[in-house]
């Protein structure tokens, strides 16, 4: 079973540790400069991209404004098309709904598809207490839940593996949790999708329960969608006998016809394609195909948090495309591990802290600070989420949550900055003084500040004294 | 107070602040092309999808020669509206396990879109329930000129959500090891598409 990010340290331990690694840093490199070089090219095939991100953006922000009336027609849709609507506060509430419905028939495993929500709740840690295994399908996922290990990418959780590492994953996961790897398995990526082919065939066609997420919720028709690659999702969306959804409450747009320009975009900026390989779409149970018991969780956890922030509300806007992460200096260099998050990259680094909120977990509030504020997740992000604005935001939201109690050595100095900027003549007698404060400071050190930043020698003399000495230049 | 009670009434407090919603602005279409079928054959075999354009007359040697070398078993749905010699019919009962010792399906489709390249099954006309197409490893899919559309908004307008659909571009392909995309995980590993003017 893979791991859970609880108890990780903040962002810069976090990130010096991942700096370390070099094999990391090349594998990332190599991972995100390859699908923006892709996302880009895709793209750019398309004359009125900023039209439809407008559009994108425009079907998300009003399903957000309206979400207590899309629940609820999503809710009577659901119910009419033949589904079972459960609705939970949070992640234990979620994971016990889940159990029960495994356990009401007699399931000692499930399948899933691939869905961050279903990690952000760690549903696959709660049904093992319940002696219920969760096999994860998705290929990524796989060599994640083999290894032992976190994902550390929105759509390709073992970006940061390379293919000698995952033939070593499979060769030592694969005999343990079923149908072993061939003898001969080499580090083709080939010959290593066809041994996860072969490994999980034996778990779909016998499967009993299956779970997913979705990426789309539509209200009015009470369809579900879920977009993916591999084939793993069709399988369990089709075979099982029962299919369980968690579903986020964001997840909701209000008609059919407003999943046209989320199809469009979510493709090209996810995964560099014109369109995913697969898409399904159902809406509740069809008689004669596929599951006839249809289960669908619709879950909250920190989401009403974030939709009451009226600056950081436009997150519950992201469609888990990851084009920020590709694009962002900071995560093509730290990985995903050090956000300690199913959610990393710059999209993580806001959503994070909306939903679990500030002020109470160092590591949480770290996050809004890991970033250059450089725009470019801003560029690319196909629902036009401003996720710089909203890091500043979350920074000063960080900074009030703390106030009172013992300063930081930053809050003083800028309190102190204040009161000399507010008065000329302290102004003045604090210039005189710059060169003995800056010898000073070199002296006893500001060794944080002046590790990663030049300390400038003081002028000769101040802007001032130079106006008052030659008039402005005029003597 | 339930979990729904308890979630709608926070997300009713969320949003006290909000006066208005204003109206998404109408998605773009993409200036149309003359030869849409011609783009649809280039897009779908851009997946490294085979690809075939024939006539009516044509169908079925189309047909035959896009299916697997050997005698495999060859399953198509019930009502598909051309004979396919040696084809079982699909009765509903065939279990998971039938379907995987199975070598190929043939089936129909509901639109095809050219931009993208995607063939979408709505599990109707021709085109069986939702499993004949997703665990046999060969699908033959034959989609009639007249089904094909510029671009995903076309499709959107012509299908309808209470019918489970799938769309297909291209097999089944993963990039999870080093953005290397490798054709063929768990859906059809072989796509042949068959469109008839």
């Amino acid at each position: 079973m893979s791991g859970t990010f609880v108890g990780m340290p903040k962002f810069p331990t976090a990130a010096k540790e991942a700096l370390g690694n070099a094999q990391l840093r090349h594998n990332l490199a190599h991972a995100t400069g390859t699908i923006r070089a892709k996302r880009a090219a895709v793209v750019g095939e398309v004359d009125q991209w900023e039209e439809l991100r407008l559009a994108g953006a425009g079907v998300k922000e009003a399903a957000l404004r309206t979400l207590d009336v899309q629940l609820e027609k999503l809710e009577a849709s659901l119910t009419a098309n033949g589904a079972t609507v459960h609705w939970a506060r949070d992640a234990a509430e979620a994971n016990r709904i889940v159990a029960d419905i495994a356990k009401a028939h007699d399931a000692d495993e499930v399948v899933k598809v691939k869905s961050m929500l279903t990690q952000e709740i760690g549903l696959n840690e709660a049904l093992a207490e319940e002696g219920i295994a969760a096999w994860e399908t998705d290929l990524a996922e796989l060599i994640v839940q083999l290894g032992d290990d976190l994902p550390s990418h929105i759509l390709v959780p073992a970006i940061h593996r390379n293919r000698a590492e995952i033939r070593e994953i499979f060769l030592d996961g694969m005999a343990k949790a079923g149908r072993p790897a061939p003898d001969d398995l080499t580090d083709e990526p080939a010959v290593l999708a066809a041994a996860a082919r072969a490994h999980l065939r034996e778990k779909f066609l016998r499967a009993k329960v299956g779970v997913s997420g979705a990426n789309f919720a539509v209200a009015d028709s009470g369809t579900l969608v879920v977009v993916e690659s591999e084939g793993n999702g069709r399988m369990c969306l089709t075979l099982p006998e029962v299919l369980v959804s968690v579903v986020g409450i964001e997840k909701v747009v209000s008609t059919w016809d407003e999943l046209d320009p989320l199809l469009r975009l979510l493709p090209r900026s996810s995964t560099g394609e014109r369109m995913n390989p697969y898409t399904s779409t159902w809406s509740g149970v069809t008689p004669g195909d596929g599951p006839q018991e249809v289960h669908v969780v619709l879950l909250d956890n920190g989401r009403t948090n974030a939709l009451a922030d009226e600056v950081g509300r436009q997150a519950l806007r992201c469609i888990r495309c990851s084009a920020c992460l590709n694009v962002c200096p900071v995560y093509e260099r730290t990985g995903g591990h050090a956000y300690g998050s199913v959610y990393p990259g710059p999209i993580g680094a806001i959503l994070n802290p909306l939903l679990k909120g500030v002020g109470h977990d160092e590591q949480v509030d770290s996050l809004p600070y890991a970033s250059s504020l450089c725009g470019a997740c801003f560029e690319v992000c196909p629902v036009r989420i401003d996720i710089p604005s909203v890091l500043v935001d979350q920074r000063a939201k960080v900074v009030d949550a703390h106030r009172g109690g013992v300063p930081k050595p930053e809050a003083v100095a800028f309190k102190g900055a204040a009161v000399a900027l507010s008065r000329s003549r302290l102004l003045g007698a604090g210039e005189r003084f710059t060169g003995v404060g800056i010898r000073l400071a070199r002296r006893v050190g500001v060794k944080k500040w002046t590790d990663a930043r030049d300390l400038p020698d003081a002028p000769q003399e101040s802007f001032r004294r130079w106006w008052k000495r030659t008039d402005g230049g005029r003597k | 107070m339930s979990a729904r009670e308890e979630i709608l009434g926070r997300v009713r407090v969320a949003l006290s602040d909000v006066d208005h919603v204003p109206a998404p602005p109408v998605a773009p279409r993409i200036t149309p092309v003359d030869d849409v079928v011609g783009l649809f054959a280039e897009r779908v075999a851009d997946y490294r999808a085979e690809v075939v354009r024939t006539t009516s007359a044509g169908l079925a040697a189309a047909v035959a020669a896009a299916l697997p070398p050997g005698d495999g078993r060859v399953v198509v749905p019930a009502d598909l509206s051309f004979e396919v010699p040696g084809a079982v019919a699909d009765d509903g009962t065939f279990t998971s396990y039938w379907l995987d010792s199975t070598a190929a399906v043939v089936t129909e489709a509901r639109v095809g879109i050219a931009e993208t390249g995607t063939i979408v099954l709505d599990h109707g006309q021709g085109q069986g329930r939702r499993a004949i197409t997703l665990v046999p490893d060969w699908h033959v899919c034959v989609v009639r000129a007249d089904q094909v559309v510029v671009d995903v908004p076309d499709a959107i307008a012509l299908l309808d959500p209470s019918r489970p659909q799938t769309w297909i571009s291209g097999p089944s392909a993963t990039s999870d090891i080093e953005l290397d995309r490798v054709e063929g995980v768990h859906g059809p590993r072989t796509l042949h598409v068959i469109v008839v003017d």
